[in-house]
């Protein structure tokens, strides 16, 4: 394969996770194909257990394979080294977890500000209040995690990001921690930015409202993928 | 991903003060200021005494260099002096009595010439309360100066007249200072009188045999001095020596010395509680900061930006501690100055910058030693940690890799100490304590758990806590037992050992020593006690004499290791005669002589003999006035030097000393009503030097307890660093605190309940400190009665009482306040972020 071919913005090939349990070797992931394109929204569902977090984790260049290869927006992300890693996130992938991942000692501003910082960008805190201004919550700038609601800490982290503007958004049961109400304004607010800045979506859910809104799903089963199917089908 | 290591500093600080805001740093921040404070109180107040001594050298000299003799010093001395162009003058100091109407007092005589000081200032004042001036000269012939204690003690005011032996003086001024005062005013208890040298002679106070100190002092330019010291210095006689600006004031450099090495020890005891307080800090801050690593992690920080970031951000912390640490050590130390620094007795000038490098590394080898392994940790903590949380745990073997922080500790010790040997020592002996201490508070521990099943409810909630976590419930009782046991040891132990002592004196055990009577004096003193219905005490000869001899072999201090057989030889000894040993002297190898034999013998005082290495069979010299006198030991003999009676470490056989010019001495017990006698002894016999031994175990007594004072007070810190590591545990475990007392309150238990349970645990944990004190307390204290002081040791049950119910109620208030938060936790808050 060349170089400079271009491919889609997520391309897998081969992907095997297997760990060792006292059982003996226990296989995460088996052999998976994956390309994801430019501009997507896929979901990846399956039972607890399937999986789709280790895929997830790999995709992100979290976690490691025991074989196989992961293409992000044209970069082999285990050619590179954990640090090397790092940096491809630092400019290219933004993240929202299930348990929101915010930092408690930092207020809401502080940790929108954060990726920022870690990236040496200018006028950091004009940024993050913007951006924190779009999710709605110009009024809650000063306050800590713990002073706002589920939901609002959710906004928190949308926002930290989205404030990077990645090309990849990675999302883990985003709105596995709030009531329905909320998950629904949660998945309004993560699409509406999307629409806005372009980036694709991967994420991991139950939350089949969420799957829905997405252009297509990723059913996996046992560590293999089932038929990927378009939003249209399912 | 920006790696400018500004950015990366900007970061940290900002780090630093979102983890402040949010309360993360205060015990760490707390601990290092402790350890830096009682280091630095310590260097500070020692370091003003060492720049003093610099500084002042020539002025607490009085000249840029002195010959001390205990004999006149030749005049020729002066001669060259003069020749060089080098200034000099003399003084002679001697005690004596001084008489004012019905009333007499011990003073300390210095007789001056013109010109003196030759640096630094006499001050006067010409009344009481007046402002003092300086003096453009020294008292004029038939005027004395004197201190103002001795106005009070003998009810005079400037203008009265005071008697000197046979001269009659009129008391011109108050002397408020004076350069090179031999003794501090705390160590003396004998008032100063400074008079002109010229009216010496008609004292008559001044006999061969008497005790005085000679002075001859020299200034001028540093080359001049160095020139005349190098001219000098080796035609020195035995018994003279020289001091210049380097070595000025000895007594109070070895003093200085001690004193820095014990204080600053002492302190780093605190430090190594501080140690463990950031240890345990530094680890609950470490794992709330695993998943903010991992975040960051995943946003792209690399392994070294994490690492930087905090390093960057300790070692804001360790500065900003340190400075503050360094401010209360600079306000600590003038408590130390009010405690023990009139023992030295000179203004102090502002500390140098030494004690704040010191400090300021101290806290950062603290907080690096100690935070630093479970830090360095938090680079390792897996991005995929935001997935599984179990990932990147901090794991027990990060947390006891504390080697570094016990190793730098270590060095820090024994760079205190100033001495490899004496630091390791120091290292042992903190290491066998801390066992023993360990021992005693695991033994305690274990058997509370056998009597678990018996307590109430809440003081078996409480007690299972305590052995939940038996390692930190065990740094915690030694933290506290330690700082309890000196406070114990230095109070109720140290009074009951003085009490002891004291109380060892027989009633009549003499309290009145009268030195320097006079060979013709013998017959009318004996005859002034027959007159006055007491009985006559023993009188003693007494020869001032220098051992020069052991064997054939020269007695010099620098062929001896042991510094009080260096001392003994630099000093003259006081000889006596006599033809029966005294009753209370026992005779532990050899012969006393028999009344028939002739030939000249000597006997020796055991503890001398030891110390110096004389065996029975050898042969000693001691020059006498310039005569060397040759004498075989033939008996060495026991004495109990503590029943205050008049005893010698050499007395020869008759015969042997009868030639030399002696003055007598003598011991008796005089009842308190019955003090007016001595104030017609003294007007009778004027010369004669009356030491009163109350005044001076009264002065004794003040010393020591000054001293302990200080060493309290530097334990006081140990107490603060007990308190830090109690809260620092109590933090560490809050979450699960919180934690558990929500699912109590869930489960019924009312907030008196929970409370009780704090009670009970913290309660304990104090009981338990303050038996482990008392235990070894009573131990340090029966190993020192026994085995230092040989005194009877009486088990002092105060010492428990104090300890246990003192560390109890201490202790228990102290974890009530530290873990209010838990009670106070609204269960709902806790439970939603769970």
């Amino acid at each position: 394969m060349v170089e400079n071919i271009s491919r889609p913005i997520v391309y897998v090939q081969g992907l095997s996770k297997r760990v060792m349990s006292p059982e003996g070797e226990l296989v995460l992931l088996d052999a998976l194909d994956l390309e994801i394109n430019s501009g997507e929204a896929v979901a990846i569902v399956g039972a607890s257990g399937s999986g789709k977090s280790t895929l997830l984790g790999i995709l992100a260049g979290l976690d490691v394979p025991s074989e196989g290869t992961v293409w992000l927006d044209n970069d082999e992300l285990f050619a590179l080294d954990e640090d090397g890693r790092a940096a491809l996130r630092q400019s290219k992938v933004g993240f929202v977890f299930q348990s929101f991942q915010l930092l408690p000692n930092l207020t809401a501003l502080e940790n929108v500000m954060l990726p920022l910082e870690l990236a040496g960008k200018g006028e950091v805190e004009r940024a993050a209040r913007e951006m924190l201004a779009r999710v709605g919550l110009a009024e809650r700038l000063h306050h800590y995690p713990k002073q706002l609601s589920g939901g609002e800490q959710q906004r928190v982290a949308i926002a930290r990001a989205f404030v990077v503007q990645p090309k990849i958004l990675f999302a883990d049961e985003p709105t596995g921690n709030l009531d329905s109400a909320t998950g629904e304004r949660v998945i309004e607010l993560l699409f509406e930015l999307n629409r806005q800045q372009g980036a694709t979506i991967v994420l991991v859910t139950h939350d089949e409202a969420l799957a829905r809104r997405c252009n297509r799903s990723l059913q996996i089963e046992a560590g293999r993928l089932g038929n990927g199917s378009p939003l249209e089908e399912t | 991903m920006n790696h400018s290591p500004q950015a990366l500093m900007g970061m940290s600080w900002r780090m630093l003060r979102r983890d402040w805001h949010a309360g993360e740093l205060r015990v760490l921040a707390l601990a290092l200021m402790i350890a830096v404070a009682s280091v630095t109180s310590v260097g500070f107040f020692t370091d003003r005494v060492r720049v003093a001594l610099e500084n002042q050298a020539n002025t607490l000299l009085g000249a840029d260099l002195v010959v001390i003799a205990d004999k006149a010093l030749p005049r020729r001395l002066q001669q060259h002096a003069s020749e060089l162009g080098v200034e000099s003058t003399a003084t002679i100091e001697f005690p004596s009595m001084a008489i004012a109407g019905e009333r007499n007092q011990l003073v300390s005589i210095k007789a001056v010439a013109h010109g003196y000081p030759l640096r630094g200032e006499l001050r006067v004042a010409e009344q009481r309360f007046v402002p003092d001036r300086i003096a453009a000269t020294v008292p004029a012939t038939g005027n004395v100066w004197v201190d103002v204690q001795l106005l009070d003690q003998l009810v005079l005011e400037v203008g009265d007249q005071l008697v000197l032996g046979e001269a009659v003086f009129r008391i011109a001024s108050i002397l408020t200072n004076e350069p090179a005062r031999a003794s501090g005013q705390l160590f003396s208890i004998a008032p100063r009188v400074m008079m002109n040298v010229a009216d010496l002679a008609r004292t008559e106070l001044l006999t061969p045999a008497s005790r005085v100190r000679h002075r001859m002092l020299f200034a001028g330019d540093v080359e001049a001095v160095t020139q005349f010291r190098s001219r000098v210095e080796p035609a020195l006689q035995t018994g003279e020596r020289i001091e210049g600006i380097e070595e000025a004031r000895p007594e109070v450099r070895s003093a200085l010395e001690r004193a820095r090495r014990f204080l600053g020890l002492a302190a780093m005891v605190s430090v190594l509680l501080a140690g463990v307080a950031v240890a345990t800090s530094s680890q609950r801050f470490i794992r709330r900061h695993l998943d903010s690593c991992a975040v960051m992690r995943c946003m792209g920080a690399t392994q070294q930006q994490i690492q930087s970031l905090f390093v960057l951000q300790m070692l804001w912390l360790g500065l900003i501690a340190g400075i503050v640490g360094c401010l209360f050590g600079f306000g600590a130390q003038y408590m130390l100055v009010a405690i023990v620094g009139s023992l030295a007795d000179f203004s102090l000038p502002t500390p140098s910058l030494l004690p704040i490098l010191f400090g300021m590394l101290t806290g950062l080898i603290t907080q690096f030693g100690f935070a630093l392994p479970p830090l360095l940790h938090l680079k390792n903590v897996p991005a995929l940690r935001v997935l599984r949380r179990e990932l990147g745990a901090l794991s027990p073997r990060v947390v006891s890799s504390y080697g570094l922080g016990g190793g730098v500790l270590a060095l820090l010790v024994i760079w205190q100490a100033g001495d490899i040997r004496l630091g390791l020592y120091v290292l042992g002996g903190l290491l066998v304590t801390l066992s023993l201490l360990a021992g005693v508070a695991f033994l305690l521990l274990k058997l509370l758990a056998s009597l678990r099943a018996r307590l109430f409810v809440e003081w078996r909630f409480g007690v299972t806590n305590l052995m939940r976590r038996p390692l930190s419930s065990v740094a915690q009782v030694i933290a506290f037992g330690l700082g309890i046991m000196v406070l114990l040891l230095f109070s109720v132990i140290r009074d009951d050992l003085l009490q002891e002592w004291e109380g060892r004196l027989p009633p009549d055990a003499p309290n009145r020593f009268l030195i320097n009577i006079q060979p013709d004096q013998v017959a009318p003193l004996t005859a002034f006690f027959e007159a006055e219905g007491i009985n006559p005490p023993q009188l003693f000869p007494m020869i001032r004499a220098r051992l020069i001899e052991i064997d054939g072999e020269a007695a010099v201090p620098e062929a001896f290791e042991d510094p009080r057989a260096q001392r003994l030889l630099e000093r003259q000894f006081n000889l006596s005669w006599a033809a029966q040993m005294q009753n209370d002297n026992r005779l532990v190898a050899g012969h006393w002589w028999s009344a028939g034999d002739k030939s000249a013998q000597f006997s020796v005082e055991e503890g001398l003999a030891k110390t110096l290495g004389i065996e029975v069979g050898e042969q000693l010299t001691f020059t006498i006035a310039e005569q060397r006198v040759t004498a075989e030991v033939t008996s060495l003999r026991a004495v109990e030097w503590d029943s205050f009676r008049a005893n010698f470490f050499v007395i020869a056989s008759p015969g042997v000393l009868d030639r030399f010019p002696s003055s007598y001495m003598t011991g008796f017990y005089l009842p308190v009503k019955e003090y007016s006698i001595l104030d017609k002894m003294v007007r009778q016999f004027p010369n004669i030097t009356v030491i009163d031994i109350a005044a001076v175990m009264a002065q004794v007594r003040r010393i020591i307890e000054r001293v302990t004072l200080a060493v309290e007070y530097v334990f006081l810190f140990t107490l603060l660093a007990g308190l830090l590591v109690m809260y620092a545990a109590i933090y560490a475990t809050l979450d699960e605190r919180i934690r558990e007392s929500v699912i109590l309150r869930t489960l019924g238990a009312g907030r008196r309940r929970l409370l009780n349970g704090v009670i009970a645990e913290f309660v304990t944990l104090g009981a338990m400190a303050g038996m482990v004190a008392a235990i070894a307390a009573t131990l340090l204290g029966y190993l020192l009665a026994e085995q230092l002081f040989q005194l009877e040791y009486h088990f002092n049950g105060w010492v428990w009482l104090l300890g246990i119910a003192g560390g109890g109620i201490g202790v228990g208030l102290a974890g009530v306040l530290g873990t209010r938060k838990v009670l106070n936790y609204p269960p709902l808050q806790a439970l939603s972020e769970a």
